[in-house]
């Protein structure tokens, strides 16, 4: 078994991990690791430019919007954390082992696609990347990064909140 | 030139958060106003302002510039009735800058010539329109935009698979490209689910039967002015200029997907028409009143015939005017009454007779009758059905309208005519902030109504 497949398999553990936990601060920081390891995986699949916005957004900027996010809510107590936890393990228990099914099925299972694909032109400098290629996807980043700002204000900060 | 279609609303929400706040706060909704005259101004008259250090690759024909001018004018009457109904200054100030942004984020979805860029700013109007939806921070606005999230979220999930799929048979995200990659292949299974799961989620962002799960909820449980927004352009522009546009520029029309087009404008029509029927709730009737009419948009796109897409487009156009025109005289009655039931309205039109004039054209509108503005559409499409075979659907189409009049009917019935509850003896017309806008749509409608036999050789399509 490749090295490729064990990251897959951390990714799927770290992401079930985030849907099933109750602890909304704990679900963020492993959203954050599994974001880092789907950057792992695209440093190795050669898509070094993609991992690094990847890591720097999704790991970072993102985790800590989350985060501060969390911070203005009042949590849960304990026990009833705890209550909702054990409850969805016990609903979606099958949850992990149909989703490695399906992958290892896909895995087998060889698709014939009736395809002349074209050979992909792979751009490696950031800069030409960022600046002349996508400049649009990068304002469209800031856009999206000030309408989470703009929501965290609405729905948290604002001082008549239900 | 296009360029500042995104970058003005963008450069608006930096200059708005800059130092002297109390300054910006009261500017916040005059800028806002202004901002939506140009983008009328800007759009009728083309001005070609260069930007030299920054080239996005944007591009705008007929139909972008007809979804444009929409945009510009449901902003424009959305931004006063929420001058008129958002009472406190930093909440208002808080829905400008999120306006700002969705109108950043619609402009984006107009303009754009990539797929993976359409998919960015379909989700930046998405984002924002959740809280947007949530702005009043009561239960069913929550539930409503956690129903919204959900499915908006397996969209867009969907949208990326489809994205990652055609990327890998085109090697590009660029319309041209994708376009010039499918004609070496076109049948490929690979190919075919690609478009077809892409096509399934503008589906679900433009609340098509039966993918419109989140719509009633999200357009009821939103704020007034948001309902406004929301109907008039945000799901138009993402789910359904989203689809004319992929169509058109990228895969084409050929049968299979036409009959599916066909199919679920027809479903949409028929079934959204019913569930309107059965509504007692003002913004719910709404609400499935607009699933209904954008089947009449699908129906005309799924022709594939150059008429029948004028059609859908004007028609796109129609029902943005006509229905914010409606949602502002829902709020007009909510603000008065306190209520949306309309079983606890009645003869409403005497007290508050500009809200149930432009509610009856608004209506007329919808239901195509001549000589407004709706009549012209549904004609079209109803023609372009006709002359390209497709007749079944076009009496779906006739019949369809026949329903959508009853409903508008028994909705007038039960808000403004009859005999006046004793109750509402003593309200009075709502304000400028509601009645304004609803006058300048209503003069829209019948403008355009009137004015199209001889505008018609003018458009260019």
């Amino acid at each position: 078994m490749n090295l490729n497949i064990f990251i897959l398999i951390a990714m799927i553990a770290l992401a079930l991990w985030t849907v099933m936990t109750r602890s909304l601060l704990r679900a963020a920081i492993m959203l954050a690791f599994t974001s880092a390891i789907i950057s792992i995986l695209m440093f190795r699949l050669n898509s070094p430019i993609a991992a690094v916005f990847e890591l720097s957004v999704c790991t970072g900027l993102v985790s800590v919007l989350f985060i501060s996010t969390i911070g203005l809510t009042h949590p849960s107590v304990k026990e009833e954390t705890f209550e909702h936890m054990v409850d969805r393990l016990r609903k979606f228990k099958f949850l992990p082992f149909i989703i490695i099914g399906m992958g290892m099925a896909l895995g087998l299972v060889a698709v014939k696609i009736n395809l002349q694909l074209p050979l992909a032109e792979i751009e490696t400098d950031a800069r030409t990347v960022m600046w002349n290629l996508r400049p649009l996807d990068i304002i469209g980043q800031v856009i999206i990064l000030l309408s989470g700002v703009f929501g965290v204000i609405i729905l948290f900060k604002e001082s008549d909140k239900k | 030139m296009y360029s500042w279609f995104i970058l003005f609303p963008l450069l608006s929400v930096i200059i708005l958060n800059l130092p002297f706040r109390g300054m910006m706060n009261k500017i916040a909704i005059w800028y806002a106003l202004a901002l939506s005259i140009a983008q009328v101004y800007l759009v009728l008259f083309p001005v070609n302002i260069v930007m030299p250090f920054l080239q996005l690759n944007l591009n705008a024909d007929i139909i972008s510039r007809a979804v444009l001018l929409c945009i510009a004018i449901v902003l424009f009457v959305t931004i006063l009735s929420a001058k008129y109904l958002i009472k406190k200054e930093d909440k208002l100030f808080n829905f400008v800058n999120l306006l700002f942004i969705c109108l950043a984020g619609m402009n984006g979805v107009t303009l754009v010539t990539d797929i993976f860029s359409l998919y960015v700013f379909i989700e930046i109007t998405a984002v924002a329109s959740y809280t947007l939806i949530s702005f009043y921070k009561d239960k069913d606005a929550f539930e409503a935009a956690f129903k919204y999230i959900m499915l908006s979220a397996m969209a867009s999930a969907m949208m990326l698979a489809g994205i990652a799929l055609i990327m890998l048979i085109s090697g590009d995200t660029g319309f041209f490209a994708i376009r010039e990659a499918l004609k070496v292949s076109p049948h490929s299974s690979l190919i075919v689910f690609a478009i077809a799961i892409f096509i399934c989620a503008l589906f679900i962002k433009g609340g098509l039967m039966p993918f419109h799960g989140w719509l009633p909820d999200a357009y009821s449980a939103a704020p007034a002015p948001v309902s406004v927004l929301l109907a008039g352009v945000v799901t138009k522009t993402l789910g359904i200029y989203g689809l004319i546009r992929i169509m058109v520029s990228v895969i084409g029309f050929d049968g299979p997907l036409k009959q599916a087009l066909l199919f679920i404008g027809a479903l949409s029509i028929v079934v959204g028409a019913l569930a309107a029927l059965g509504q007692s709730d003002f913004k719910r009737m709404l609400a499935y009143s607009s699933i209904s009419q954008v089947g009449y948009i699908i129906i005309g796109l799924g022709t594939g015939t150059a008429l029948g897409i004028f059609g859908a487009v004007f028609h796109l156009f129609n029902h943005a005017i006509f229905k914010s025109s409606l949602f502002l005289n829902s709020a007009a009655v909510e603000s008065r009454l306190g209520t949306r039931d309309m079983d606890k309205m009645n003869g409403l039109a005497s007290k508050m007779p500009v809200t149930g004039i432009t509610s009856v054209i608004s209506c007329l509108s919808a239901a195509g009758l001549p000589p407004l503005a709706g009549f012209w559409s549904k004609l079209i499409i109803i023609v372009a059905l006709w002359v390209s075979g497709y007749r079944v659907y076009a009496v779906v189409a006739i019949m369809a309208s026949v329903i959508t009049l009853a409903y508008f009917l028994s909705l007038q019935r039960r808000v403004f005519f009859g005999r006046i509850k004793e109750d509402s003896m003593n309200i009075k017309e709502a304000g400028i902030g509601l009645t304004l806008p609803a006058v300048i749509l209503t003069a829209i409608i019948i403008g355009v109504g009137i004015a199209f036999p001889f505008l018609r050789d003018a458009i260019k399509f």
